[in-house]
């Protein structure tokens, strides 16, 4: 083997430390989103839609957990109440309340469906996530919705 | 050039690896030799190795990994370190204690979807679990939860209301049943700073835990 030939070697493995090094810092899998944030992808990805988060925080400090989960009928479940976007404008689930008079309306796609696209439907920070189940991540942007064609 | 350079190869790519994760590295030079980079040894031994680091609190939702920056709208939805701002602290979950807050009257969450005047329907009524195991036992009170819900949610269907008929332990706590249907999820998470939020009766005045079997039956004592 020549000199020069070795150099190159050398110089490739350390090329190739330096980007692996790279991609450690640059790829941070991890979120840290406000816990109790709701990730809603039963249909809005097939739909070419972003997924909708649902921030259970901001809408506890305006109502108590009975008027959604009594009143309007919200199972305890992440994405087990099938919400579709012809029962919000039939005023139910969010319809009751995203109807332009308790709270904006829903031609402001974007505020619910803001999620970034293939992650799934789940509570985000649940002790049953942290624990037991793998943690996500979200898939490349597009990849769920070629599965689906 | 000749082999031992060769060796060195997969040392000097893993030093460079370790340089740029900025990690510290010693240097050992071993007279005519050529300079090895390892890892200093004490960078293996630290403290909470397997912990998940240190999570930045309540960050607002363009910078919260689940929120697309590439969508407009992020950048308009509230952040809930501003909103969190005036609320009581604690160690877990939000980061607010949802309960002081609306005792101290710092929030006033509507208990009707259009009327802010409705009260909501409380009932003061503590109910206290024993607990075989050595912690604390667990009492109940129905006063915070009535502040929030229902007495219909959870009623039949998660907790029985009768005396003795509901079976509940920690493992289906975990695994989102009983409690765990809210703890865990929305209320405050079960963890180590939070145990005595619901084990909070010390155990009666003599109370010794119970010998397991093995230890009664033990042929060598």
């Amino acid at each position: 083997m020549t000199a020069q030939a070795m150099h190159k070697r050398v110089w490739g493995s350390m090329v190739a430390g330096v980007m692996m090094g790279l991609t450690m810092l640059l790829v941070s899998p991890s979120s840290n989103a406000e816990y109790a944030d709701v990730v809603i992808n039963n249909y809005a990805d097939a739909a070419g839609m972003r997924p909708a988060v649902f921030p259970h925080w901001f809408h506890r400090i305006r109502f108590r957990c009975k008027v959604c989960h009594a009143d309007l009928g919200f199972k305890f479940k992440a994405g087990g109440n099938k919400i579709t976007m012809a029962k919000i404008i039939d005023g139910k689930f969010c319809g009751a309340c995203h109807n332009g008079e308790v709270a904006w309306s829903v031609e402001n796609c974007a505020m619910c469906h803001s999620g970034i696209p293939g992650t799934p439907t789940h509570f985000h920070g649940s002790t049953l996530q942290r624990l037991v189940a793998p943690a996500y991540k979200p898939l490349p942007v597009g990849k769920s919705m070629k599965k689906n064609k | 050039m000749n082999l031992s350079s060769l060796k060195c190869v997969p040392v000097l790519a893993l030093g460079a690896l370790l340089a740029i994760v900025a990690l510290p590295v010693q240097v050992i030079a071993a007279e005519g030799a050529e300079t090895l980079q390892l890892a200093a040894v004490s960078q293996a031994n630290t403290f909470n190795r397997n912990l998940k680091k240190e999570k930045s609190r309540n960050p607002p939702p363009p910078e919260d990994g689940i929120h697309d920056v590439e969508n407009e709208a992020t950048f308009i939805l509230q952040s809930p370190r501003e909103a969190f701002a005036e609320l009581p602290k604690t160690a877990f979950g939000n980061y607010v204690d949802w309960v002081k807050a609306i005792d101290q009257k710092l929030l006033r969450p509507r208990w009707d979807r259009l009327n802010s005047a409705e009260e909501p329907f409380v009932m003061d009524l503590d109910i206290v679990r024993p607990v075989k195991a050595s912690v604390p036992d667990v009492v109940f009170p129905h006063r915070q939860h009535t502040e929030w819900l229902f007495c219909s949610n959870c009623h039949p269907a998660i907790f029985i209301p009768q005396k003795g008929a509901n079976q509940i332990n920690m493992s289906a706590i975990l695994l989102g049943r009983k409690c765990g249907v809210c703890h865990g999820k929305v209320s405050f998470p079960i963890t180590t700073k939070s145990c005595r939020k619901c084990h909070s009766k010390p155990k009666p005045k003599g109370w010794k835990p119970p010998l397991s079997e093995a230890t009664l039956r033990n042929p060598w004592k």
